[in-house]
């Protein structure tokens, strides 16, 4: 049942990335990254990150997704010119280029994955031993924040005024000029 | 039973989709949603190495971290997206290929 839930999940998620690389309209290509970011989050699922699921698609779907539609339309003479020049059949392959650097970045990490997977590292092996992996009845949310405010309380506060300045920075650039 | 191979597996083919997105697409939105599928890719790793990390929960933090620089980055690119699409009423960035104003 885990497995399965797990397999189309996985489908999804690369599925729908293929048919978003493929599409030439880009707001329909926007709406299908939607999808890939909501079965990506139920990825982490699978991986006991409840907390991060969340919070990607609050972020994602809440904020980024509407952000690039924002974008995609106030540049909306790009979707005409994407429609008119859509000529080449499906697999007519404009940029092979592309498509051989990707694959052939594809095989050479399956073929790391595969040589890895003899040779794992000593701490998860230690954690598989003393069964110190997290588990799902563990109370995940409290422990994240536990560590937040002890640990890693010097990235946290970091990132916080990153964030501010990016998002100030944001706003300055993309405000109208007057005297232009 | 799901192992931690089934995820790298999965976030490889979500990174190579996205390196795929970067290479060939000509619009700059699209730019960006390419690496968003290469930094998703690396989130899923993050958390799938995380869940044998229970003293510390360095992945899920990290991931939550990646999140956020995930989202400023958006923040300032698009920014830059609607600039530059105000400059030279393209953003197809082959098409630019000069700082200076017109």
């Amino acid at each position: 049942m885990e497995t399965t839930l797990f397999y189309a999940f996985a489908t999804l998620a690369i599925g729908s990335a293929l048919l978003l690389v493929n599409l030439k309209n880009i707001a329909r290509a926007l709406f299908l990254f939607f999808i890939v970011l909501f079965a990506m989050a139920g990825l982490y699922l699978f991986a006991l990150a409840d907390f991060v699921a969340i919070t990607q698609i609050m972020v994602y779907v809440g904020g980024v997704l509407i952000l690039m539609l924002f974008a995609f339309m106030l540049s909306n003479k790009e979707l005409l010119k994407d429609l008119q020049d859509s000529s080449g059949s499906f697999l007519s392959m404009p940029r092979w280029q592309a498509v051989i650097l990707a694959v052939g970045f594809l095989v050479l990490m399956i073929f790391g994955i595969a040589e890895w997977h003899q040779s794992i590292p000593t701490w998860i092996q230690q954690a598989k031993e003393n069964n110190t992996e997290i588990i799902p009845t563990d109370n995940n949310i409290q422990q994240i924040g536990l560590r937040f405010m002890t640990f890693y309380v010097l990235p946290f506060e970091v990132i916080s005024v990153f964030l501010m300045m990016a998002l100030i920075g944001a706003s300055h650039l993309s405000r109208k000029e007057r005297n232009r | 039973m799901i192992t931690l191979t089934h995820f790298l597996v999965v976030s490889a083919c979500i990174f190579c989709i996205g390196l795929y997105t970067v290479l060939s697409k000509k619009n700059a939105i699209m730019i960006l949603v390419g690496i968003e599928l290469m930094i998703n890719a690396a989130i899923l790793n993050f958390v799938a190495f995380g869940k044998y990390d229970k003293v510390s929960y360095g992945g899920q933090i990290f991931a939550l971290f990646a999140i956020v620089l995930a989202a400023a980055a958006v923040a300032v690119g698009l920014a830059l997206v609607l600039n530059v699409y105000r400059h030279y009423k393209t953003i197809n960035p082959d098409e630019i290929n000069e700082l200076k104003d017109k």
